[in-house]
């Protein structure tokens, strides 16, 4: 655990240490790329990115070549997005509804994007001229939309005082959300899909990065990019909600409309991320806490260390996910899972030792 | 700077928690609130921070209303603790105190060394800076309660409102912080527990089911028929024989 304790003492830990974030990050992207059922050299990848970017025109196999530049780094580079834009979502809600169980898809987004994508593949919704992705994304907007809704209505129902009340509010509305659109999905497989269908929602839910391109990394970075600075500029903010609402309101912080913003950012984000890549869990939730043992939980360091976390993370788990059984492809969130816990187990255990 | 409640009321749900609750405090001053449990001091400090805007009545900072004013710039002048305020966050009490300095920092302007400096202060100000590098879980109730004011004090307010602050606190440290509280030469309100010690205080307000029913200085408001009346207490008011302040002693309760 000393790694810890260098890395959360404020008078070891500077700014010099953030040169190895994007060194990190370069690795973690090359090991999603060379790493597969074909491995490639790391030197027919450069020479790829050389010719794609500059042109450079060295001679490589097209496969190859087509691998790496179609397949491969686009999608670990959306892994990484996601990655990041997850645990961002994951800190931002655990230190706002300050509720250790908070995660990314506790506003109903997940559950609004599968009742989304299984209209849209079971029930035809579209017509065809709406792509999975679409519904996936029109069905969190929904339930996110419903959730606020119902927290603003339920506001005075919970105890505490009155951040309490908001935050007890905003979760309990994000269950009966959640709830409501499960069932729905449920519903609609149960009614109308065949066995095959449903084995192919069951696998998109969990996880699933092989269809992607470039057009989703078009998104997805800029979303998860966003994200990051957003949760940079509330920083303090964010700190600020250490002891409550009515605590960070009396330090100057503006409650509703930083908790509005935040929130709403955050789901967008998540939504962007589960519409295209399903519904991958462990990471919003269990990134974060990881990283408050290691780097503390004040967010000027919490939020880039759990966002470089949960994007080598997630291109981690991908590897794993294409490698672990030969000839298959695991949904990423059964790998994010089973990796995630025992690791996250053992941060846990050694970290309370500490003291 | 002068802080002024112009006939507040604050209801919930029906129950009438404030009624009709106007007073001024003037610069300086170290106002006292006293009144048994339940009957509105927190809930009129709340108001008095900005935390609760009242429907009826208004709050006035140096004359300006408050509700005119932006949460920072009300930060920066008014500084608040709470009668408990806890977390589950890992934070060592340097970073806690540290919170303070929000209000005057933003997105742009960064941690400095007179923000240190300040923490610093306000750290010795409570006499927790051996303390500095613990983690919160580690405190006991009152070194916590010593954290929040240290944080308050970090605000460097021009007014500063303390919630029974002293209620965890062991003798000594009860009288070093209330000590502390009267030397600044800032405005303070603080709802006190203990009315021997609310003796202290310049005047003192005495709250009852949401109405301040008494204003005054504590050898006037103090009698031994409003702690009948209000508190449902008999009490023997005795004279000091070393500095002459009045000491009470509570006999038994009506
Ligand atoms: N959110 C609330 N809803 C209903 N009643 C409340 C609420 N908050 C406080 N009260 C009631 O208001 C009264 C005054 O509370 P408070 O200001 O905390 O009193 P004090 O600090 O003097 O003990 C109490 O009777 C309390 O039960
Ligand atoms: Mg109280």
């Amino acid at each position: 655990m000393n790694l810890a304790i260098a890395l959360r003492s404020p008078a070891r830990f500077r700014w010099h240490w953030a040169w190895l974030t994007p060194l990190i990050l370069f690795i973690a992207v090359m090991a999603g790329t060379a790493i597969g059922e074909t491995s490639i050299s790391m030197e027919t990848i450069l020479k790829v990115l050389a010719n794609r970017l500059w042109g450079a025109g060295y001679a490589v196999d097209r496969i190859d070549a087509g691998i790496i530049w179609s397949y491969r780094l686009s999608r670990a580079i959306l892994a990484a997005s996601c990655g990041a834009g997850l645990a961002l979502a994951g800190v931002v809600l655990q230190a706002l509804l300050r509720n250790p169980l908070a995660d990314p898809f506790l506003m109903g987004i997940s559950a609004g994007a599968s009742t989304g994508a299984v209209a849209v593949t079971i029930t035809g919704i579209g017509a065809g001229a709406v792509t999975l992705s679409l519904g996936a994304f029109a069905g969190a907007g929904l339930a996110f939309g419903l959730v606020v809704l119902l927290a603003h209505a339920a506001n005075s129902g919970t105890g505490g005082d009155r951040g309490t009340q908001a935050a007890g509010a905003i979760i309990l509305a994000g269950i009966a959300g959640s709830q409501l659109f499960n069932a729905l999905t449920a519903f609609i497989i149960a009614k109308s899909a065949s066995a095959e269908q449903a084995r192919g929602i069951m696998f998109w839910l969990l996880g699933n990065l092989s269809g992607v391109r470039w057009n989703d990394v078009i998104l997805g970075l800029p979303a998860a990019l966003g994200g990051l600075l957003i949760c940079l500029w509330y920083r303090r903010a964010l700190d600020a909600f250490t002891f409550g609402a009515d605590s960070a309101a009396s330090m100057g912080i503006s409650v509703r409309k930083v908790r509005g913003i935040l929130i709403t950012a955050m789901a967008l984000v998540t939504a962007v991320m589960v519409s295209m890549v399903g519904a991958i869990g462990f990471v919003g939730l269990v990134i974060p806490h990881a990283m408050r043992f290691l780097v503390g939980s004040r967010h000027t360091r919490l939020v880039p260390a759990s966002a470089l976390a949960g994007a080598v993370f997630l291109i981690g788990s991908d590897i794993l996910s294409r490698i672990l059984v030969p000839g298959q492809v695991l949904p990423i969130g059964v790998v994010t899972s089973l990796i995630g816990a025992p690791a996250f187990a053992m941060i846990l255990v050694r970290g309370t030792r500490v003291r | 700077m002068r802080l002024a409640a112009e006939r507040i009321d604050w209801t919930i749900h029906g129950h009438k928690l404030l009624d009709d609750v106007s007073l001024v405090v003037e610069p300086g001053e170290t106002f006292g609130l006293i009144g048994p449990n339940g009957s509105g001091k927190t809930t009129l400090l709340r108001v008095l921070a900005g935390l609760r805007k009242p429907k009826i009545g208004r709050v006035l900072v140096d004359g300006l209303p408050m509700n005119r004013m932006r949460r920072r710039d009300i930060a920066q002048s008014i500084s608040f603790v709470e009668q408990q305020a806890e977390t589950l966050d890992r934070i060592e009490v340097r970073e806690a105190v540290a919170l303070g300095r929000t209000p005057f920092l933003s997105p742009l302007r960064s941690w400095s060394d007179q923000d240190d400096a300040i923490v610093s202060q306000a750290l010795d100000d409570v006499g927790m800076h051996h303390l500095a590098g613990r983690l919160w879980h580690t405190l006991s109730g009152g070194e916590r309660q010593r954290v929040h004011i240290a944080r308050a004090l970090a605000q460097q307010p021009r007014v500063l409102l303390l919630d029974e602050p002293t209620n965890h606190l062991d003798i000594r440290h009860q009288l070093s912080i209330l000590q502390l509280v009267r030397q600044l030469p800032v405005t303070v309100v603080i709802a006190l527990h203990d009315l021997n010690q609310a003796m202290d205080c310049d005047r003192i307000g005495v709250m009852d089911a949401g109405r301040l029913v008494d204003i005054g200085t504590p050898r006037q408001v103090l009698t031994a028929e409003r702690l009948r009346r209000t508190f449902g207490v008999h009490v023997d008011i005795l004279d000091d024989p070393i500095d002459h302040s009045r000491i009470m002693r509570f006999r038994n309760a009506v």
